[in-house]
């Protein structure tokens, strides 16, 4: 029995070599500076300079927008439950947060072309307001274990030495956090920047141009990965795989080095 | 707590003022944020009710178990059957794929493993997590689809051919098998790592005392470990299965799409989210949107169910345990 314990978790394994072996191998081939900054080929049948700047620069804006709008709130709501509501509320939002947590983002892309693309049209805001739906939950539940770590006796010291509490908590307890909310952040980065399903029906319908403005749809990267890999051309395909390796190396990246974070920053907190 | 009685507040000495202002204001700030946060569960819940409400009226509830999808103007009927049929299907098989693993893994990783191997085994199991849903399923196209269609499914229907589900192996690289493996790929780093936290949370003493009274170490994980975590274990299959069921993008990618119920995995198919997915830019009229609303009612009601059931699974086991987790679990 305990040997297939081992096969288990090699065949685990074996599922993350398989793609990531995969991806660099195809990706690599077609990866370039073109792809970085040029646009896709805008006449019919050329397939000669084609990059896919328009999508990087889209999820540049559309992802950093999403962090804009849900890191304040995230934390703003993590201090709140931490640090004043009383068991009864920080129960009911914690249980609000997880069920926003484990709604579908396609649900949360439907939602959104509810809200704001029915009458208005797609925009790169609307896209960020997705993405941002998805990072609420982790960033505030990732500041409030950081909070939770920050020993009372630093509260006491601040409030004993005559400090408002919101003093204390904004310029004592929270620059105690800021490791960890920049752990929660970029992890939180890692998982929505690779999501596709929220950007489908909010921000997917674009032209070729590169466009920074948000009030317009911009291309993403998912968003162009999965346009690419329906596609019948086996060119588009090559770009697929070169834009999913760099989606990949971003996010593992990102979110190893998160986790690489996380632990220094909780055995620095916890040793103290 | 502030208290925002003044005549109290007032006699209460080294305070000073009486309402401090910052203190109230931060408050009144940081508790609109969590205000907002859960209104906007409210509001996910009513913006997608009212944009099915169309196509709720024009189908009634016949539309769950109706097997329709025409968008033909005039002629219009929609029918969920076919896609509750596609998701229960590719979800129910990934979780009887992934639960045997995912038990594997989490008890390779909280017991059997050597100490070295651990960590970092663990987090390739959690990068496996992070790797985008749309790479996943670039991959199920190009690499895993084929490669199942050339060599596995024709296998599989030689042996077991005389059991419907493993019916003759479909021309076209896409099937619902395909997207049973992805599927099964992507809750496999969700339902191990939570089990694996459940395994490590086991109480030594009773660990201990199991191989004191002589039994082996896989006697004393299924004596012992396995019972202990049984309610959190439920909990983790259901969060796993609810992820399964909401996954839209690489679904869509090697499904291939089709609107009709069949027990054949080798061909194609379809889940209520991939119907969804697939469906972006090329709804032809208001009432079919609405339609896909009406899909995604269906989704969203099924995640909070799976959510709070998980939920309340392990606020029962935390209270059977006699344990506080803290304000979340």
């Amino acid at each position: 029995m305990e040997g297939l314990a081992w096969l288990a978790a090699a065949i685990a394994i074996a599922f993350l070599v398989l793609i990531v072996w995969s991806v660099a191998r195809k990706g690599a081939s077609e990866l370039n500076l073109d792809l970085l900054t040029k646009g896709p080929a805008v006449t019919f049948l050329s397939t000669a300079k084609v990059g896919l700047a328009n999508a990087f620069a889209g999820t540049i804006v559309i992802v950093g927008l999403a962090i804009a709008m849900a890191l304040p709130v995230g934390i703003l709501v993590a201090v709140y439950l931490n640090e004043f509501a009383p068991a009864s509320i920080r129960n009911g939002v914690s249980l609000a947060l997880d069920v926003l947590n484990g709604v579908p983002a396609i649900v949360i892309g439907i939602f959104v072309y509810g809200l704001f693309v029915l009458g208005h049209g797609q925009s790169g805001l609307a896209g960020s307001f997705a993405l941002a739906c998805l990072m609420l939950p982790l960033v505030a539940r990732s500041t409030m274990e950081v909070l939770a770590l920050v020993p009372n006796s630093l509260r006491e010291a601040g409030l004993g030495l005559g400090i408002p509490q919101w003093r204390t908590t904004l310029s004592i307890v929270l620059p105690q956090t800021i490791g960890g909310i920049v752990t929660g952040t970029v992890l939180a980065v890692a998982r929505v920047a690779g999501e596709t399903a929220p950007l489908l029906f909010t921000s997917s319908i674009v032209g070729t141009q590169t466009s920074w403005n948000p009030r317009h749809a911009l291309q993403s990267i998912p968003v162009a990965i999965f346009e690419l890999s329906e596609s019948p051309d086996p060119a588009d395909h090559a770009r697929a795989w070169a834009a999913a390796l760099v989606l990949i190396l971003f996010i593992l990246f990102a979110s190893l080095g998160g986790r690489w974070l996380a632990t220094r920053s909780r055995t620095r907190m916890l040793s103290r | 707590m502030t208290s925002l009685d003044l005549t109290d507040a007032a006699r209460r000495p080294f305070t000073g003022r009486r309402v401090r202002f910052g203190d109230v204001s931060l408050q009144v700030v940081a508790g609109t944020a969590a205000a907002a946060a859960t209104v906007l569960v409210g509001l996910i819940v009513w913006k997608v009710v009212d944009g099915a409400r169309p196509a709720i009226s024009h189908e009634g509830v016949q539309f769950v178990w109706r097997i329709a999808w025409n968008p033909v103007l005039g002629r219009e009927v929609f029918g969920a059957a076919s896609f509750l049929f596609g998701t229960a299907l590719t979800s129910l098989f990934a979780l009887a794929l992934a639960a045997p693993l995912a038990m594997g893994i989490a008890l390779f990783l909280s017991e059997l493993a050597p100490r070295g191997v651990r960590a970092p085994v663990t987090a390739l199991v959690e990068t496996l997590a992070a790797v985008p849903s749309v790479v996943i399923g670039l991959w199920g196209i190009f690499v895993l689809g084929p490669a199942l269609q050339r060599y596995v499914e024709p296998a599989l229907h030689s042996v077991l051919g005389f059991i419907p589900l493993f019916g003759p192996p479909g021309s076209a690289g896409p099937s619902i098998f395909t997207a049973i493996i992805v599927l099964t790929m992507m809750i496999l780093p969700i339902v191990s790592s939570i089990s694996r936290e459940l395994f490590l949370g086991v109480p030594h003493e009773l660990k201990e005392g199991a191989l004191a009274l002589g039994s082996t170490r896989w006697e004393m994980v299924r004596g012992v470990v396995f019972p202990y975590a049984r309610g959190g274990i439920a909990a983790a299959l259901i969060l796993g299965l609810g992820r399964a069921v909401g996954e839209a993008i690489a679904v869509t990618q090697v499904i291939g799409g089709g609107v009709f119920i069949h027990w054949n995995l080798f061909d194609t198919g379809d889940t209520l989210a991939s119907k969804i997915a697939e469906s972006f830019q090329g709804a032809a009229s208001d009432l079919e949107v609405s339609a896909l609303f009406y899909l995604a009612v269906i989704l969203l009601v099924f995640s909070l169910l799976a959510n709070l059931t998980a939920q309340w699974i392990v606020w029962r086991v935390a209270r059977a345990h006699g344990i506080s987790r803290g304000g979340h679990a």
